[in-house]
């Protein structure tokens, strides 16, 4: 009985620790959530999407940051999601056995986790030595080549899901595989597809590190796709790490406004993809 | 008349035939064009990959020829005398992401073990994905959240308690020694650490999912209590997977860029002491690269970069061969 009692303690004494793993756990997102609600919300004034980044000691707001952080962002997704897109689709549909599957899923799982540092890295070997300067382009690149795996891999998986037996439908009625494929499996994983380039959108919009090297960043406001451009998380990394305090405060309104964009594209996100497999 | 309709008939059947035939023709010939443009895309992940590692060897080039081999255990990093070793940002990089292992492992187990046994049903899913919300969450905010809020919270109350409690004693006293900076090794392992719970959560409760109920039922209904079936059933039958998640994890941990580079301290040493700042690959090269000025800085800063795919590229093909392991078991 002794033992038994034991037992019984041991047992409770490890349900009580997985409960306090999992408080641990979402203890952290409450917590920086709550710090960054508490730091930045104080900030956010229609100045912040009006107007320009400022000097030290002088208002301003995140306009041109905003603004570049968006156009980066298009164009990565612009590069990086039809690749992705068509890859993933020659690992569904054509070579769905074939050994260049397996090995570009294996790679592509790794580059999923590849350090983004050594993104950017690469882009400014291949695109601004070359050029001799920063740019924008350089950014959208980078950010493509985060963006690819997280396409390929969902788009690979949506077009698993899509039933054989609608693509052998479309075929009987004589429908060549290009077509099949794109009338058929394309409409039918549709939400799926999405679900891919939302997940690809909220992973680049906060990506910091290969854009220090590839877009830099830009004090003013430029549109122009061949010069240095500002971004959001470029502006957050070099405001919070200044001893001026008003740019700290913008600092944190813009960590604000990327955690909440990005956390609400991640669920939208899963509540999409929910009701693609649901299909 | 009659002889004359039949050849206008045999004229436009020829015609169909052969307009059908150009048709066909085109669609063959567009369904090539895609198959080849599809296998193409699927070939440039490839490209990607050796891109990357060929670029970066291209880069490192003057590096090697200068200091050799030497360069991974030099421990000296003077841009002002072109002198550079990677053993300090090699060993930060090992030191906070071995720290974040110790910390984030036994959690996101527990945590795995809670979604999939103890949990009640209709919050599962909720919990799930609070947790895995927290791998949404851009590096940069943990940067600035550890920097402004973590680390001095640290400074004040934890790491003056650290040091105090270990002073007596003989290996710890040298662990836990010196002022408590607040950013440093220490600070930069937990914020690792909760960067990568929600990895090793997801894919621990994956495969304890996989564990099939008849295995568990049995262990149950000989009297086991639910600690003894995850201890004797669940963890021995996913153990594969749980150290594929646990791979996958370090992997991420080693390359975290932004959140290091706020907390870790940027400072160019090895100290005995994990409250002191150090720096990691990432950090170094994020902080230096933008302001390196002269081809051999650049060039250190790029092979850095390469040492550091190295290292992730062989964690992350381990973690990917164990979960493959389980998931031909599984299949």
């Amino acid at each position: 009985m002794a033992k038994y009692r034991a037992r019984r303690r041991v047992d409770a004494a490890a349900k009580i620790l997985c409960v306090a793993a999992t408080i641990f756990g979402l203890g952290w997102l409450t917590l920086i959530l709550a710090a960054l609600v508490w730091n930045g919300f104080g900030g956010l004034s229609l100045a912040v999407f009006t107007q320009m980044t400022p000097p030290p000691g002088s208002n301003g707001g995140l306009l041109n940051a905003i603004v570049g952080s968006l156009i980066i962002t298009a164009l990565g997704l612009a590069i990086g999601a039809p690749i992705g897109i068509l890859a993933g689709t020659y690992m569904a549909e054509y070579g769905r056995y074939s050994r260049l599957t397996f090995f570009v899923r294996f790679i592509n799982d790794i580059l999923l986790s590849a350090p983004s540092v050594v993104v950017g890295l690469f882009v400014y070997q291949i695109m601004v030595t070359r050029m001799g300067h920063f740019s924008a382009v350089a950014g959208g690149v980078a950010l493509a080549i985060i963006v690819i795996p997280v396409v390929v891999r969902t788009t690979e998986d949506m077009l698993l899901l899509v039933p054989g037996s609608l693509r052998e439908a479309a075929a009987a009625l004589g429908m060549p595989r290009a077509a099949v494929i794109r009338h058929v499996a394309y409409r039918a994983a549709r939400a799926g597809l999405l679900t891919g380039i939302l997940l690809a959108i909220a992973r680049i919009s906060g990506e910091t590190a290969p854009l220090l090297f590839t877009a830099l960043n830009n004090q003013f406001f430029s549109a122009n796709l061949d010069a240095p451009m500002s971004s959001l998380p470029a502006v957050i990394f070099q405001f919070a790490l200044s001893p001026y305090k008003d740019w700290q405060h913008l600092a944190w309104t813009g960590a604000l406004l990327i955690t909440f964009a990005v956390l609400a594209m991640s669920i939208a996100a899963r509540v999409l993809a929910a009701r693609a497999v649901n299909k | 008349m009659a002889d004359i309709s039949i050849p206008i008939a045999q004229a436009r059947l020829s015609n169909e035939v052969v307009s059908r035939a150009r048709a066909l023709r085109g669609l063959i010939f567009r369904d090539r064009i895609f198959r080849i443009v599809t296998r193409a895309a699927a070939a440039l992940v490839l490209a990607l990959l050796g891109g990357v590692i060929l670029s970066l060897a291209w880069g490192s080039a003057p590096t090697i020829r200068t200091f050799g081999l030497s360069f991974l255990i030099t421990e000296v990093w003077n841009p002002v005398t072109d002198e550079y070793g990677a053993f300090a940002p090699i060993c930060g990089t090992l030191i906070t992401a071995f720290l974040a292992m110790i910390i984030a492992v036994p959690i996101g187990i527990g945590i795995a073990i809670f979604l999939t046994e103890l949990c009640p049903q209709p919050l599962r899913r909720p919990i799930g994905i609070a947790i895995e919300l927290l791998a949404g969450i851009p590096s940069i905010i943990y940067g600035i959240w550890g920097l402004f809020v973590f680390a001095p919270f640290l400074q004040a109350y934890v790491q003056p308690a650290l040091i105090n409690a270990s002073q007596p004693i003989p290996i710890l006293s040298t662990l836990f020694a010196g002022p408590p900076y607040g950013i440093g090794m220490l600070t930069a392992g937990i914020i690792l650490a909760i960067m990568v719970l929600p990895f090793i959560t997801s894919i621990s409760r994956d495969v304890f999912e996989t564990v099939p109920s008849v295995l568990k039922e049995s262990a149950y209904g000989i009297g086991c209590t639910t600690w003894e079936v995850v201890r004797s059933v669940v963890l021995p039958y996913t153990r594969v997977g749980v150290i594929g998640g646990g791979m996958l994890g370090l992997g991420r941990a080693l390359g975290e860029t932004m959140a290091t580079t706020f907390v870790i301290g940027n400072a160019h040493k090895i100290s005995a002491s994990i409250l002191a700042p150090g720096t990691t690959i990432s950090a170094t090269i994020a902080n230096e690269f933008t302001e390196a000025v002269g081809d051999l800085y650049t060039s250190a800063l790029i092979t850095l970069g390469l040492i550091l795919f190295v290292i992730t590229f062989f964690v992350l093909v381990a973690a990917r061969l164990l979960l493959m392991r389980l998931d031909r078991k599984a299949g």
